[in-house]
């Protein structure tokens, strides 16, 4: 595999010599799933989990 | 299709010229938006300066509305536009997808720009940035935004567009350079940010028209802190990719880890936009355990982003002046730094201010437990000075001094005054956020126009100290505003009256603007190759003692103001 301390191409590029890609690589060479990824966490998170704990408060008497 | 392109003198780079005017138009809006923005802080800072005191209520909260939509928002998100255009299709060397699209995005953007700040001038929206319901501002004021919001949308997916296919089109080999990859990290939080904006600026803009009976405090304030929150979490990503891009540009430095930069930035996609549950910390609604893990960025992993980032980026100056010889004690590296160049200063500063005042605040603000000592007092706006303005702007006005001579091929209007510009500009503005954060300690309200109480039934009398720090912050405002407007009138001069560039061969002796880069290291994959940064560890663990004594300082604060005994 390249070693990209010295500035050579990175292991995705690797195809050449036939090593599998690793899938942290793939993962940050796919904008798409990064996108995904990135609004569904905190959308599930942050404001899902917020809007399930404001649903559950008891009505007032 | 080549005719589409133009070569960039100074730096190699194959620009698309749909590109390249879109980018000089959103930078240069962007830059009117921060005249605009500016006028209306330094009128808020004056009017918080109890000795002054210049607007009256009505007029301040106006202004304070104002200034909050035209600089959080206006200024950082229209530069931002111009920087995902840039580091897409000049850095990959690529075209612009859809530069009509792009166009239309800009008309948008503009439209609401200027429809929102309409609306508060003409006195019936003054809501401030939050527009908290059941506070309710006139329709147009929310249209405006969404409009914005929907154009800053487009420009998200032009950037996506042109990254994939540029990667299509083979004009870039292997992975997307570091810098492009930070602002994608921005562009994906970008559109986190503008969904939640339309959930629930949509319905309260229905409730304003009178379509939607009501709509609930405690939902309004989670679901908008998505977007008002994450709007700055844009900034971050977007003015680190910067930080990356000035490194590479004037020392022609490259990340200690490619790989460990990438990853911080996809702990910022993961986790970064969980902290805008800072702002519900005393919400009785929500529980402790959504509040912690929220508040904390997910148990503190984009904070160790933050810290790599905060490491990685001064490591990748000092390993790129090592190799050119600066190898003297653990400094030299940093004293041969070229301190009169505006570029080089504003972003050293931008990096110092960013972390030591914005980041180690906002890590104890966001502590659940110490939050109560500072809750909605002006300690709030002094840490996102420190974020948004020492980090953020001061980092796209480093960039600005070198992207806006470059990209129209002009010499900088006044090189002389520029480079004291960042020192007064960020200097002043430290302070700003030292004496908020300050006078926040003592108690004192944000969004309060007298804290004199002066014809309330029930008074309160603050320390002297709170007067005396709201006198210096009103004073260091005034210092930063002419910073600003030095940034302003070098910019718009540059444009309207800078000489146009002499060819590097001819020109007479080295400029006092940035000088000729080596681009390639922003356009390119790849580590520094090294790890021998000592003095960079030093500075790293400076900044850890710091962290950890103000943490603890403020923890027995807490102890000393609501005893448990």
């Amino acid at each position: 595999m390249a070693d990209p301390g010295t500035g050579a191409p990175p292991p995705e590029t690797g195809g050449d010599t036939g090593e599998p890609i690793p899938f942290m690589q793939q993962l940050l060479d796919n904008p798409l799933l990064l996108l995904f990824i990135g609004v569904v966490s905190p959308t599930v998170l942050y404001i899902l989990w917020g809007l399930m704990e404001i649903v559950a408060i008891p009505m007032a008497q | 299709m080549s005719n589409d392109f133009r070569t960039c003198p100074d730096t190699g780079f194959k620009i698309h010229l749909p590109a390249d005017k879109l980018i000089k138009w959103n930078a240069v809006t962007a830059i009117v938006f921060l005249l605009i923005g500016g006028i209306f802080g330094l009128l808020v800072a004056l009017t918080r300066w109890p000795a002054v005191h210049i607007l009256p209520p009505d007029l301040f909260y106006l202004a304070l509305t104002a200034h909050g939509l035209d600089v959080l928002l206006v200024w950082v998100i229209f530069f931002e536009i111009a920087l995902l255009y840039f580091t897409s299709a000049v850095l990959l060397n690529a075209r612009l997808v859809g530069p009509k699209l792009g166009w239309l995005a800009y008309v948008l953007m503009l439209g609401g720009a200027l429809m929102t700040n309409v609306a508060v001038l003409r006195g019936d929206s003054s809501v401030m940035f939050t527009s908290y319901v059941p506070m309710q501002a006139a329709p147009d004021f929310y249209l405006g935004i969404i409009l914005f919001a929907v154009g800053a949308l487009i420009g998200c997916g032009l950037f996506f567009a042109t990254i994939i296919v540029a990667k299509k089109e083979r004009t870039y080999e292997g992975s997307i350079p570091l810098v492009t990859f930070g602002a994608l990290t921005a562009a994906i939080i970008a559109v986190f940010t503008i969904l939640a904006g339309a959930a629930i600026l949509v319905p309260t803009l229905f409730w304003s028209m009178g379509l939607i009976a009501h709509i609930d405090t405690l939902m309004y304030k989670v679901v908008w802190w998505a977007m008002g929150h994450s709007s700055q979490q844009i900034n971050v990503a977007a003015h680190i990719a910067v930080w990356y891009a000035i490194a590479a540009i004037l020392f022609g430095a490259k990340p200690l880890s490619e790989k460990v930069s990438r990853f911080a930035f996809l702990l910022y996609i993961l986790f970064l936009q969980l902290a805008s549950a800072h702002h519900l910390l005393v919400e009785p609604g929500l529980s402790s355990e959504y509040k912690i893990f929220n508040t904390s960025y997910a148990l503190y992993l984009a904070v160790l982003a933050s810290m790599i980032h905060g490491l990685t980026v001064p490591g990748a100056v000092e390993a790129a002046q090592r190799k050119k010889g600066f190898n003297k004690g653990l400094f030299e590296w940093l004293r041969k730094a070229p301190w009169g160049n505006p570029v080089f200063s504003g972003f050293a500063m931008s990096v110092v201010f960013f972390g030591f005042l914005g980041g180690i605040s906002g890590v104890m603000m966001g502590t659940e437990q110490l939050n109560i000592i500072i809750h909605n007092t002006i300690y709030v706006p002094g840490h996102f000075h420190a974020t948004v303005v020492t980090g953020t702007t001061l980092a796209f006005m480093a960039l600005s001094y070198w992207l806006v001579p470059t990209l129209w091929q002009k010499e900088l209007f006044l090189p002389g005054i520029a480079k004291w510009q960042p020192y007064l500009f960020g200097i002043g503005m430290a302070l700003v956020s030292t004496f908020m954060m300050g006078a926040g300690t003592l108690g004192v309200p944000r969004r309060h126009w007298d804290i004199s109480f002066a014809d309330a039934a029930m008074g309160f009398d603050f320390p002297a100290a709170a007067y005396l720090m709201m006198g210096l912050n009103g004073i260091s405002a005034i210092v930063a505003a002419l910073g600003a407007m030095i940034f302003i009138i070098n910019m718009v001069g540059t444009l309207l009256l800078g000489k146009d560039k002499v060819p590097a061969a001819a020109a007479p002796e080295e400029p006092v603007a940035p000088a000729a880069p080596p681009a390639s290291a922003a356009t390119s994959y790849g580590s520094a190759g090294t790890m021998e940064v000592p003095g960079t560890f030093v500075l790293a663990l400076i900044f850890l003692v710091s962290f950890i004594l103000y943490y603890f300082v403020n923890w027995k604060y807490l102890a000393s103001v609501w005893g448990l005994s």
